[in-house]
């Protein structure tokens, strides 16, 4: 029998952490799977269990200064029924497993789990959130491109435990997140798309892009985005064949049961594309036509 | 591990491995077998049950993750008017054919119309986007529910 640590309060929990090499667990989604050794047997487990899913202290979603703080023990369908959650990120976790995993997954267990199909780490990575990490000694706080390292791997120390993740709270003009895969409910990413703008006088202010399932971890760019940001949508545009080029470039997926890296590069490309042509542009025409009072 | 929780209504306090799977519990150690094992990965719904009221996969929860929660299987919701009316509409529309995922929907059924009792045809594909049914087809399981919603007004 495997032991198992059901602590009462976070600081309990970190005392346990502390002393005893064992596996942290929440919702269970992902570990029960991965540990599972099929049909009516218990699951695999060769460290003790230390249940955190229930903590008080991580279930907390609160805004702070402007930052949404959310405990990392919130449930998926908590974020969906919370009013603090920004729309597009409600759109990507509307389209992650199905409602009854949905209400067992907790947020900070898919970033632990550290997949390179993980659905909410291209929001996580295009928002630039931070993630709470704390042991007895203390706590860190690190961007989350910096907490996972590569598939299945992050910076989490035997000590320590991801309590909270901290997002700005800042809202983006346009917003497109295309998730494919095999069927709409229930399914696991072949390639996730994320791009996000803020657009005046025809230009591009901010821009945020991410692509999930299709390299190591999820692809962003700061450098394409700075090139980006100051141009007129227009230029963009014209220019889409050589952001598309640099973004080819550091698209490196693989062909695995779910899908092949050639369809998974050109579906992504094609979603960039998509972009910039249709949303981008369609969106900074229509501010045009409504600043000169043509549209309603 | 000490796990103490309600079952149908009825407090529990068992000692058992809390990684132990909760479907395996309901079945094995209390003879609940209206809980299917499909998958065993969370994503046919044939062991969905009700924690806490909402519809969760028990293959995927550790018993460690049950202490303090009250579940409700098929075998506790059916003494239900909820249940009584699902049954009839789904018998009325034809959701049933092998039966071995209907628990599953049911129980799934039960958190959609407790969360939104006026679920459109959208709503209902999304809510009962976790189960999977390889007889009937869905049209005639989404009927049931929706005939359900209707008749049913006022149970929800």
């Amino acid at each position: 029998m495997v032991k198992g640590f059901r602590p009462e309060t976070l600081k309990e929990a970190l005392k346990l952490r502390a002393q005893y090499d064992c596996l942290p667990i929440a919702g269970g989604t992902d570990l029960m799977v991965q540990k599972a050794r099929g049909f009516a047997l218990k699951p695999d487990f060769r460290k003790p269990l230390l249940f955190i899913g229930h903590l008080p202290e991580l279930q907390r979603l609160e805004v702070i200064n402007r930052q949404i703080h959310i405990g990392a023990g919130v449930i998926l369908t908590d974020l969906l029924n919370s009013e603090t959650i920004p729309d597009i990120f409600k759109e990507i976790l509307a389209l992650m497993a199905s409602p009854p995993s949905r209400n067992l997954a907790s947020i900070g267990g898919n970033i632990c789990n550290a997949s390179p199909a993980g659905d909410t780490l291209p929001y996580l990575y295009a928002m630039d959130a931070q993630v709470v990490l704390q042991s007895t000694d203390g706590e860190r706080i690190i961007p989350i491109a910096g907490f996972i390292t590569g598939p299945k791997q992050t910076d989490l120390k035997n000590s320590e435990l991801l309590t909270k993740i901290i997002i700005p709270q800042t809202e983006f003009d346009i917003n497109m997140y295309r998730k494919i895969g095999q069927r709409k409910g229930m399914s696991l990413t072949k390639a996730a798309f994320l791009g996000m703008a803020n657009v005046a006088d025809g230009k591009i202010q901010d821009i945020r892009i991410a692509f999930g399932s299709v390299a190591q971890t999820v692809v962003r760019s700061g450098k394409i985005e700075q090139s980006i940001v100051g141009k007129s949508t227009k230029d963009i545009v014209k220019n889409i064949s050589e952001i598309s080029r640099q973004y080819a470039a550091l698209i490196r997926p693989i062909d695995d049961a779910r899908s092949s890296a050639a369809y998974r590069k050109k579906v992504s490309l094609r979603l960039l594309e998509e972009f910039f042509v249709s949303n981008l542009a369609k969106v900074s025409n229509l501010r045009k036509a409504q600043s000169k009072g043509d549209i309603e | 591990m000490k796990i103490e929780f309600t079952l149908n209504n009825e407090f529990k306090s068992i000692n058992v491995d809390p990684a132990q799977r909760l479907l395996d519990l309901l079945r094995e150690d209390f003879g609940l077998t209206s809980v299917k094992e499909g998958c065993g990965e969370g994503e046919c719904g044939a062991c969905i049950v009700l924690m806490d009221g909402r519809a969760v996969n028990s293959c995927l929860i550790p018993a460690g993750n049950i202490i303090g929660k009250s579940i409700v299987t098929l075998e506790g919701f059916r003494k239900t008017a909820r249940y009584k009316m699902i049954e009839k509409c789904f018998l009325d529309a034809g959701s049933v054919q092998c039966g071995f995922c209907t628990p599953g929907f049911v129980m799934a059924t039960e958190s959609l119309l407790n969360e939104n009792p006026h679920p459109t045809d959208e709503e209902i594909k999304a809510g009962l986007s976790g189960n999977l049914c390889r007889c009937t087809g869905y049209n005639m399981i989404i009927d049931g529910v929706k005939l359900a919603a209707k008749r049913g007004n006022g149970l929800w």
